[in-house]
């Protein structure tokens, strides 16, 4: 894994991502080393996203790396019209590493195209955030104890979620069940389907919550939004369908977490917060120790 | 011999003629190939009549033969273009063309939101289906169809 780019979840064997989780374990255990002295890491955030930033920011600090970077193109020279491959090609004889978040799908690949330096995808518009794939599947197997042979529940907007998608991508060779809980407009998309089909993979549609959910091991909540809907008396339909209450948690499996990418809305209600299966706070510092692991690995150091 | 007699009339000694281009892609060929910016003597027919595509068009190109990765180009446009390569007037040989499996430049990605689309860069693409042809980009992952190829 050293000096590759990390692009797109599909960059990473299933070994290599089970060295990623291995070390992610490690760095949780002893989360302050000094391993990264005299490397610098640029974060580039062509737009913003703190939350994302933050923790990339927090693993390079732990480990004793230095940061530059921006957090927002209004403040760059990207704002005067640079375009993304001479962005790249700079900050490149600064760094050692580019970690760069872009509204642009693709903007990541062709990044690590031009790049001399390698380039951590964190997130190109729709397409692929593959750092939270793995902090999802280090959640995943923290909780569960392993990653094979779960039965993982997906629930909301399961048609742009790039989220569900690449973790979709990433478990199917683990033998799990999956159960899809969308509105017939945001249905999990064929293409996804037929690679599960082909991988021998069984799954399950619903349109509703209800006791769906109850012998999952892993329930994955996403946002509704309603600028997805063409028709927005369809959202006022449904927006209420996807909500995950307290209340519906009685006859879940005492191992069930709830993840969630974050930052939610209201499809968890506060009242899950307490519960001992909200899961979502913690998979966000998991974040950290995921993100410290594939730092250390493309720089060598690990 | 429809086509013989054609070639009598705009002959040429050397060189090569694309036969069976859909009228619609013309100058479509004409930029994939230079066609515009060479030297040669270049003569095309627009709008002839053909059973199989309705109207074709047809150019000769004087002194010019393509190598295959060259006239493959056009595949995206013609993709049932027939050459026949001229030497002394005569046809020495006939070929066809053929989808390349990747991609470089020529088509557009269909997605707004694709990197390729907003920086000066080429665009790379998967051949994923050949008929109707399907290209898939190597920077979005996103499928652009016949039916939304943009060639320029
Ligand atoms: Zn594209």
């Amino acid at each position: 894994m050293k000096n590759r780019s990390l692009v797109s979840i599909t960059d990473y064997n299933q070994e290599e991502m089970l060295q990623i989780l291995d070390l992610a374990a490690e760095f949780e255990k002893k989360p302050n080393q000094d391993i990264l002295g005299g490397h610098v890491v640029a974060t580039l955030f062509f737009e913003p996203s703190t939350r994302t930033r933050l923790s990339f920011e927090s693993a390079v600090n732990r480990l004793r790396g230095r940061v530059i970077g921006f957090s927002d193109s209004s403040s760059s020279s990207v704002s005067k019209g640079e375009t993304l491959k001479d962005t790249i090609l700079t900050v490149s004889n600064y760094s050692d590493l580019i970690v760069m978040r872009h509204p642009l799908e693709g903007s990541a690949k062709y990044a690590s195209e031009v790049s001399p330096v390698p380039i951590i995808n964190a997130g190109d518009g729709a397409h692929q955030h593959p750092t939270q794939t793995l902090l999802d599947m280090y959640s995943i197997r923290k909780t569960q104890g392993r990653l094979e042979n779960l039965k993982i529940c997906m629930v909301g907007d399961l048609k742009y979620g790039r989220t569900v998608h690449s973790l979709l991508i990433a478990m199917a060779d683990f033998h799990p069940i999956f159960i899809f809980i969308a509105p017939e407009e945001l249905k999990m998309p064929e293409e996804y389907k037929s690679l599960l089909d082909r991988k021998g993979v069984e799954y399950y549609e619903y349109k509703d919550i209800g006791d769906n959910m109850d012998d999952a091991d892993i329930v994955y909540m996403t946002r509704v939004q309603k600028e997805r809907f063409s028709d927005p008396l369809e959202y006022e339909k449904v927006k209420n369908v996807y909500i995950l209450r307290n209340a519906m948690l009685g006859n879940t499996k005492p191992n069930m977490k709830i993840l969630h990418p974050l930052p939610r809305v209201n499809e968890i209600n506060y009242d899950v917060d307490t519960n001992p299966k909200a899961y979502y706070f913690q998979q966000a510092q998991n974040g950290v120790y995921t993100r410290m692991a594939i730092i250390s690995k493309i720089l060598g150091v690990k | 011999m429809e086509t013989k007699k054609e070639l009598k009339v705009n002959a040429i000694r050397n060189g090569t003629v694309i036969d069976h281009i859909p009228s619609s892609s013309l100058f479509s060929v004409i930029n994939i190939l230079g066609l515009n910016k060479i030297g040669q003597q270049v003569t095309f027919g627009f709008n002839l009549e053909s059973k199989k595509l309705g109207k074709k068009a047809i150019i000769k190109v004087a002194d010019i033969f393509f190598k295959d990765e060259e006239i493959n180009k056009i595949s995206l446009v013609a993709p049932d273009a027939k050459l026949n390569i001229i030497r002394d007037y005569e046809v020495i040989e006939k070929r066809v063309v053929i989808i390349p499996d990747e991609i470089t430049g020529i088509a557009k990605c269909m997605n707004p939101k694709c990197i390729s689309n907003h920086e000066q860069m080429t665009a790379h693409f998967t051949v994923v289906e050949k008929k109707p042809v399907a290209l898939k980009c190597r920077y979005c992952e996103k499928i652009t169809d016949q039916d939304h190829l943009e060639i320029h």
